[in-house]
């Protein structure tokens, strides 16, 4: 165990805290950049996903997770985003400059969001978010000489300087990677400041952060305003790595995606975002891959354990029948995250720091360490 | 001129007076307790100072400037801090946050000064730490520093709550039942403090109490309040032997 002495407001201030941090994530991130050239082009495309899918999860984080305002809407403004950008985009608008409109008009539409929400909790805001989310989908859906409606808008490749970067290129994964670590490192820094402690303090009580002299309204605004942001820019580069674009793929389901990732990861940490996007982006082909081989592999079974060829041949043909349900992957996701609620309420995050801490303690762990430590998204408490 | 005024004060619920026309002045290095029975109106007027209440009528003024129509945050931007009854503090958070967010009234920097942590960001934040140290070392918190909330007993908790009320520098302090679930000896180490804060830290205090040793030993002044009137005002002694008080605490 190493035991950290601090002998200045420095010690507590860095996001390092020592030497071993910097060691591990150089780690990571020298992996992360040496990804390109080992990796499998399917396996960076996932990589991709990855990284935009985090991204989004942090700037969720910094509304739910550390403001403590649910919000079901982030689909919409992944929307908006990737419709702002494939719009400039049209008129020849350099890559830099529509990637920060698109980040700032989102931005702008959540502070406009963040206004009527200040007078909802809970349950309440729940829903109005998702409305929000619906007028959104319709807009695009119906506004066509903009978005050219349900026919969806194709996204040209981009270009940086004069260079194409091709969605299945090393660059645009760097692209990528660097939006995701700029904005977890803002996030940091936020969260270190002023600013990031009103959060918390709305978070946990409103009465003492406004006796505190906490303009709750105006922090409300601040992140909902900052949350949309990171979600409009990360829509920019959904929008140039799916290279088409269309108000179906915006839809409610893609909020639960959103809201899987912080849940799944743990709403407590950073590090809660990235792992929820892996879990999320792996779980789909991992998905597809039992709807393609289960049945299969079920009727194999079932000739192996001696049922007749055309009863194997039947429950195979019901397994498959089965396994092409409709909503089938809507239910799934509602199991897992009725598990991680009941069972891992700190998420994948919060596995991982107890399996740390049983080899840093061993043998001397002990399960009541995180007993008390509830987290809860604060919904009906606070008045 | 006093330091600290309400004029009349009144806020009903309905039929319901609450407050009633409520009157009274602090001077400034005061220590003013308000007492009375339960339902007597004394978090109220707590409420109707730090504006979680708006009053129904009459006028509060601090260092002569009217404060009755600011908003919450403002009221607590001027230097009037609070404690509350049922202990409000951020759950999931560390007592060192906890503290620091008392210091928000004096951050002065901007959204994108903090993305970035800029030099000044990081002095002001050193700089910050170091006043909240200061107010761990004058309430004995080293303890818990890095602890959560969340696992700490009640007592420490109430005692977290006035440090992060202290970490404002405030100039004028709203104490609400600062005694309430301490044990004899919290309670004596809670008086203590409240007389160090006026003459050590120079900070006017208000408090509404029930534990009458801890108001006769440390307040200058007593309000009684019942239903929502004052009753009587004066030192401990004149209060605790006013006709109309015994009759509210005892029955007539």
């Amino acid at each position: 165990m190493r035991f950290l002495f601090k002998t200045d407001y420095e010690d507590d201030i860095r996001l390092f805290p020592h030497s071993g941090y910097v060691v591990s994530y150089g780690v990571l991130f020298a992996l992360l950049l040496a990804a390109p050239f080992v990796l499998s082009s399917y396996l960076m495309s996932q990589l991709v996903f990855v990284c935009i899918y985090a991204t989004v999860g942090v700037a969720l984080l910094i509304l739910t997770g550390f403001t403590g305002q649910a919000s079901l809407g982030h689909a919409a403004f992944l929307a908006i985003g990737a419709y702002t950008a494939a719009y400039l985009q049209q008129f020849g608008v350099p890559f830099p400059v529509y990637f920060l409109a698109a980040g700032l008009l989102t931005g702008v539409t959540g502070a406009m969001v963040g206004f009527p929400a200040l007078r909802l909790q809970g349950i309440y805001l729940v829903i109005a978010t998702i409305s929000f989310a619906f007028i959104v989908e319709e807009i695009l859906a119906r506004w066509e000489s903009v978005t050219n409606g349900n026919e969806g808008m194709r996204v040209k490749t981009l270009y940086l300087f004069g260079h194409a970067v091709p969605r299945d290129s090393a660059a645009f994964y760097f692209l990528c990677l660097a939006m995701l670590v700029l904005t977890i490192v803002g996030t940091l820094n936020l969260l270190r400041s002023p600013t990031g402690r009103a959060f918390v303090a709305i978070r946990d009580s409103e009465t003492a952060a406004r006796s505190m002299g906490i303009n709750v309204s105006l922090y409300k605004v601040k992140s909902f305003a900052i949350s949309a942001g990171i979600t409009g820019l990360a829509g920019c580069l959904f929008a140039h790595k799916l290279s088409f674009i269309s108000p179906e793929m915006f839809t409610l389901q893609l909020s639960i995606e959103f809201i899987i990732v912080i849940l799944i990861g743990g709403t407590f940490s950073l590090h809660g975002a990235v792992l929820g996007a892996i879990f999320i982006v792996m779980i789909d082909p991992f998905l597809t891959y039992l709807k393609d081989d289960m049945p299969g592999v079920i009727g194999g079974m079932a000739a192996a354990l001696g049922a007749g060829k055309e009863r194997a041949a039947h429950i195979q043909d019901s397994a498959a029948a089965f396994a092409s349900l409709n909503g089938l992957k809507g239910a799934i996701y509602g199991i897992i995250i009725i598990l991680f609620v009941l069972f891992e309420p700190l998420g994948l995050y919060g596995r991982w720091l107890k399996i740390r801490l049983y080899f840093q303690l061993f043998p001397l762990y002990k399960r009541a360490t995180f007993k008390r430590q509830k987290i809860y998204v604060k919904s009906e408490r606070n008045r | 001129m006093s330091y600290f005024r309400a004029e009349n004060i009144s806020l009903h619920f309905g039929g319901l007076k609450a407050v009633d026309g409520v009157s009274f002045a602090v001077e400034k290095g005061e220590i003013l307790s308000i007492i009375g029975p339960n339902g007597a109106g004394k978090s109220t007027i707590f409420n109707l100072i730090s504006r979680i209440y708006r009053p129904t009528s009459g006028k509060i003024f601090f260092e002569d400037q009217d404060i009755t129509e600011e908003p919450p945050y403002d009221i607590a931007r001027r230097g009037i801090a609070r404690t509350f009854q049922n202990i409000e503090l951020f759950e999931n958070a560390t007592v060192l946050s906890n503290l620091l967010v008392g210091r928000h009234r004096h951050c002065t920097t901007q959204l994108w000064q903090e993305l970035l942590f800029l030099p000044r960001v990081r002095a002001n934040e050193k700089a910050h730490r170091r006043r909240v140290e200061q107010v761990i070392e004058f309430l004995d918190l080293e303890p818990y520093r890095d602890k959560l909330i969340a696992g700490l007993p009640y007592g420490v908790r109430k005692v977290i709550e006035l440090a992060r009320a202290l970490c404002s520098e405030p100039k004028l302090i709203l104490l609400d039942e600062p005694s309430s679930g301490l044990n004899v000896e919290e309670t004596d180490d809670m008086s203590f403090w409240i007389r160090d804060m006026r003459s050590e830290l120079g900070i006017t205090v208000l408090m509404v109490e029930h534990d009458m040793l801890l108001v006769s030993r440390v307040s200058d002044r007593v309000i009684a309040l019942n239903s929502g009137r004052v009753l009587a005002m004066g030192t401990p002694g004149e209060v605790q032997q006013h006709p109309d008080v015994v009759a509210a605490y005892l029955g007539a």
